[in-house]
């Protein structure tokens, strides 16, 4: 687990367009080399607050520090240790994509520090997201996976130490995102990058990210580990077994000792058991149906 | 480096690249060249038309209009480019990364102006091989390179504006057609002294005039000039129009390209693309 400082804090945050809330009190936080997932479904406020965040938009009210400065004035040198990927991009076209890291890369040169070397090596980071075949290919006869993968390359290539991920997989086969997956990871693990991505995919937050935000109707709704997230929700294990011939199902919140106990009380007669543990897309679903009936 | 530094070096480079890319892809190469040689074609046909009794020939006197008007239509490229680099998402890209802004204006003026140079070329040496009556000296080059640079100053900024006060690539199609008029009465294809007193007023407020008086100072003999508005190549007045232009250019278009580019955002580069998207499909 990542014990270093805060580099990201949230507090308060809320974004109003009219008469209509997006964003109402969003509060979380993200320490240094922490990978944080953003999960919600379509129209939760994911892109509104990480567009705050990256500086990209003005909010309402509420106080939000990146890297120590507010985003909304931040300066450039603040830019040059943040790495941003958007939903969708086709820019550039014509440039060749070993050029254009390199070029863009060239921008980052004199905030080199001591202890981050601007930018990354064009030719390295080509290598490092597997588009080393395709250096000097034009941009737009990429397709979408490679593209999507130099996007990312274009994100880290002034080695930021945070990075915003807006759905970094959309549209990924199950390869390209293993090795998207992997490529993050790696990030946050050898270069201390704090992640912060949006996606709607539970199944890649759960597998990317430290800590997973819930975030439905503008609103967060759980924050924690994917295991503190199952907890969170109780009476959802499943348990079925078979006694005298006749088929029990029950659900409870502690199936070892609802397991125990049936022993005890029972012996051996019980049989067949079956213990089914409440998924993390249970949860989530049932932590999104119960925000919707609630608002 | 110092940021600012590190700012022009890369604009420089990334102007040069896009200059390239200009040069080695038909679209643009077609640009490059059509509209040059085109130009070449109508200055031959003109060449033989005499203007009235003032003993000029048509063509002589068009000749360096279309360079002057050639070099006002740099802001309209720079207007172009713009609106495309922010429907693309360049725009929020260079808003990304460091010094951005700067790095993209750098490179477009670098760009266009190169551009420019060339079209200027393309048109310019052939059409002194074929048509007759300039006064070609020493004298001519030093005169030609400053109306250039203090043009591109008028309409370079100009252009900035017009591309962040126009969002579409649609809306820059309506913006051009003021500007053709505009060109249709500064006296490129026919000397503004022919036109009404109203008509020529319009005219001198708008830099393409300026452009094409100050190039046929360069180019013609000085005798021409008295087929112009006071019989005289009147520089002081190009300086100062051009000047006043260069100015306004300078002061407004920082203030309207910061309010653009603080407009930007994932989410508005996506609903442009999908309105796109939708007038195509």
């Amino acid at each position: 687990m990542s014990t270093g400082h805060t580099v990201l804090d949230v507090e308060g945050l809320r974004m109003r367009y009219g008469d209509n809330d997006v964003l109402r009190d969003v509060t979380f936080r993200a320490r240094q080399g922490e990978v944080l997932a953003l999960l919600g479904p379509n129209g939760a406020g994911k892109t509104t607050t990480i567009e705050i965040l990256e500086g990209f938009r003005n909010r309402s009210a509420g106080r939000v520090d990146v890297l120590g400065s507010d985003p909304a004035h931040a300066d450039e040198g603040w830019r040059a240790r943040v790495g941003v990927v958007l939903q969708s991009w086709r820019d550039h076209g014509k440039w060749r994509v070993r050029e254009l890291l390199a070029h863009l890369g060239s921008c980052y040169a004199c905030y080199s520090t001591d202890r981050v070397a601007r930018p990354w090596d064009a030719d390295d980071l080509v290598a490092a997201v597997g588009l080393t075949e395709h250096a000097g290919k034009k941009i737009r006869t990429l397709s979408g996976g490679q593209r999507r993968r130099l996007d990312v390359a274009i994100g880290i290539v002034g080695r930021p130490e945070l990075l915003f991920l807006d759905e970094p997989t959309a549209g990924f086969d199950p390869e390209a995102r293993r090795e998207f997956h992997d490529l993050v990871r790696d990030l946050a693990a050898r270069h201390e990058t704090t992640v912060l991505l949006t996606t709607h995919d539970l199944a890649e937050a759960e597998k990317l990210a430290d800590r997973i935000v819930v975030l439905d109707g503008g609103r967060i709704i759980a924050d924690g580990t994917a295991a503190e997230l199952a907890r969170l929700i109780a009476g959802q294990d499943e348990v079925r077994w078979v006694r005298d011939g006749r088929a029990f199902e029950v659900s409870t919140a502690d199936s070892t000792a609802f397991a125990f106990d049936l022993f005890r009380r029972y012996g051996d007669t019980v049989t067949d058991l079956e213990v089914r543990r409440s998924s993390l897309e249970d949860t989530y679903l049932a932590l999104v149906r119960k925000a919707e009936v609630s608002r | 480096m110092s940021p600012m530094a590190t700012a022009l070096r890369a604009g420089w480079a990334r102007g040069l690249v896009e200059l390239r890319q200009s040069f080695t892809n038909g679209a643009d190469l077609w640009g490059h060249f059509f509209w040059p040689s085109l130009m070449v074609v109508v200055t031959y046909f003109l060449r033989d038309v005499s203007f009235g009794g003032s003993g000029f020939l048509l063509g002589t006197l068009v000749l360096p209009s279309i360079l002057g008007m050639n070099a006002s239509m740099a802001m309209v490229s720079m207007s172009q480019q713009l609106t495309a680099d922010r429907e693309d998402g360049t725009l929020l890209r260079a808003k990304a990364t460091p010094n951005g802004m700067t790095t993209l204006l750098l490179g477009k003026v670098v760009s266009v102006s190169g551009g420019l140079v060339v079209d200027l070329a393309v048109f310019l040496v052939p059409a002194m091989v074929l048509v007759p009556g300039l006064a070609v000296g020493p004298g001519s080059w030093p005169t030609l390179a400053w109306v250039l640079a203090l043009g591109l100053l008028a309409t370079l900024p100009l252009g900035a504006v017009l591309g962040s006060v126009f969002t579409s690539v649609r809306a820059q199609g309506l913006i051009t057609l003021p500007i053709l008029g505009l060109i249709g009465i500064s006296g490129v294809f026919y000397p503004v002294t022919a036109m009404p007193q109203w008509v020529q007023w319009v005219a001198q407020s708008a830099p393409v005039y300026w452009l094409g008086l100050g190039m046929r100072s360069a180019l013609l003999p000085d005798s021409a000039a008295a087929v112009e508005i006071g019989g005289s190549w009147r520089h002081a007045e190009t300086v100062a129009v051009l000047g006043v232009w260069a100015v306004l250019g300078l002061l407004v278009a920082p203030v309207v390209l910061r309010r653009m580019a603080r407009r930007e955002s994932g989410s508005t580069v996506a609903g442009r693309r999908e309105r796109a998207l939708g007038r195509v499909g």
